[in-house]
């Protein structure tokens, strides 16, 4: 049970370490001359493996039982229909002509970082 | 009359009602969190302007409270680890080191949003802000709830290791899952607002 225990605090220490070390690097990673869409892609992926890793070894996803993810699955379902819910403002205007309102804005400024 | 399945699984779900309890509370959270993150997504595609982050914010503050958060994170679940361990010492120095780094946190936000205030920087000044402020502000809110929960544990909560130790350990992780949720936030809060 002890060393059980033990072990459990070295995997907590290591993915402590590591989400330190993922931290610095998505702060570096803010620094590299992305466009927008490539630096959101990135930040998002590295906050989704952090998030991950919380989840998994802090939380204890990893070995939970079945109803605690089937809770997450209804989740997960629920917050994607959440999120493309307000698309259906624009459902009556499938097949026309749709230009978003900030089409126009200059994009060498957003380019820059 | 008792509160049943606090401790013993139930036969149905295979888990003790404090575990399926605070993760049913947690995917209601999500949801909270999932609209307002939606928001700032509409906001953002459809604004002529959009700030970037780090032209208005401090990414060194916001990134030391990244490292503060997610300090607490490890500390909480070491706390946890101590009472495994069958030892209240060890439990009471890491839940005291989270409330403490807790506290930091909510310090340095605190610093932030006066700063920003100082130069006339408010919630109704631009939608960038407006959003920045309704995201943090509800996830410092997240931060002082843990930290009642977490003082009260830390203190005349204690009081149940004597009497029930399973049952003791139980609240301690239900408290740690929320805990880690908060901290799980602010993983994707921090690159959202201040380095995008």
């Amino acid at each position: 049970m002890s060393e059980d225990v033990q072990a459990h605090i070295r995997t907590y220490m290591k993915v402590g370490i590591s989400l330190l070390v993922l931290t610095v690097v998505t702060v570096a990673v803010s620094y590299l001359p992305f466009g927008v869409p490539l630096a959101v892609t990135v930040a998002l992926m590295l906050a989704v493996f952090k998030g991950s890793l919380v989840a998994s070894f802090f939380m204890h996803l990893i070995g939970e039982k079945k109803a605690i993810f089937g809770v997450l699955m209804l989740t997960a379902f629920f917050f994607f229909v959440m999120l493309f819910i307000p698309l259906m403002g624009n459902a009556d205007k499938v097949g026309e002509f749709f230009t978003l309102p900030n089409a126009d804005a200059p994009a060498a400024e957003a380019d820059a970082h | 009359m008792e509160i049943p399945y606090t401790v013993e699984e139930r036969p149905d779900t295979g888990l003790n009602n404090v575990k399926l309890g605070i993760w049913l509370f947690l995917a209601s959270e999500v949801m909270l969190f999932g609209g307002l993150f939606s928001t700032y997504v509409l906001l953002r595609v459809i604004a002529v302007e959009w700030p970037f982050g780090a032209d208005i914010l401090s990414v060194p503050i916001g990134a030391f409270n990244t490292v503060v958060l997610i300090s607490s994170s490890v500390t909480m679940v070491l706390a946890y680890a101590g009472l495994k361990t069958n030892d209240l010492g060890k439990f009471k120095l890491y839940m005291a080191l989270t409330v403490g780094l807790s506290l930091l946190f909510l310090g340095v936000k605190a610093y932030e949003y006066a700063d920003k205030f100082s130069h006339g920087d408010y919630p109704s000044s631009n939608t960038y802000l407006g959003i920045y402020f309704t995201l943090t502000g509800l996830h410092a809110l997240h931060i002082i709830g843990g930290v009642i929960v977490n003082s009260y544990f830390l203190g005349p909560g204690s009081k149940m290791w004597e009497t029930s130790k399973e049952q003791f350990t139980n609240r301690i992780e239900a408290a740690g899952l929320y805990w880690h949720f908060v901290d799980l936030v602010w993983i994707f809060l921090f690159p959202v607002l201040y380095l995008l």
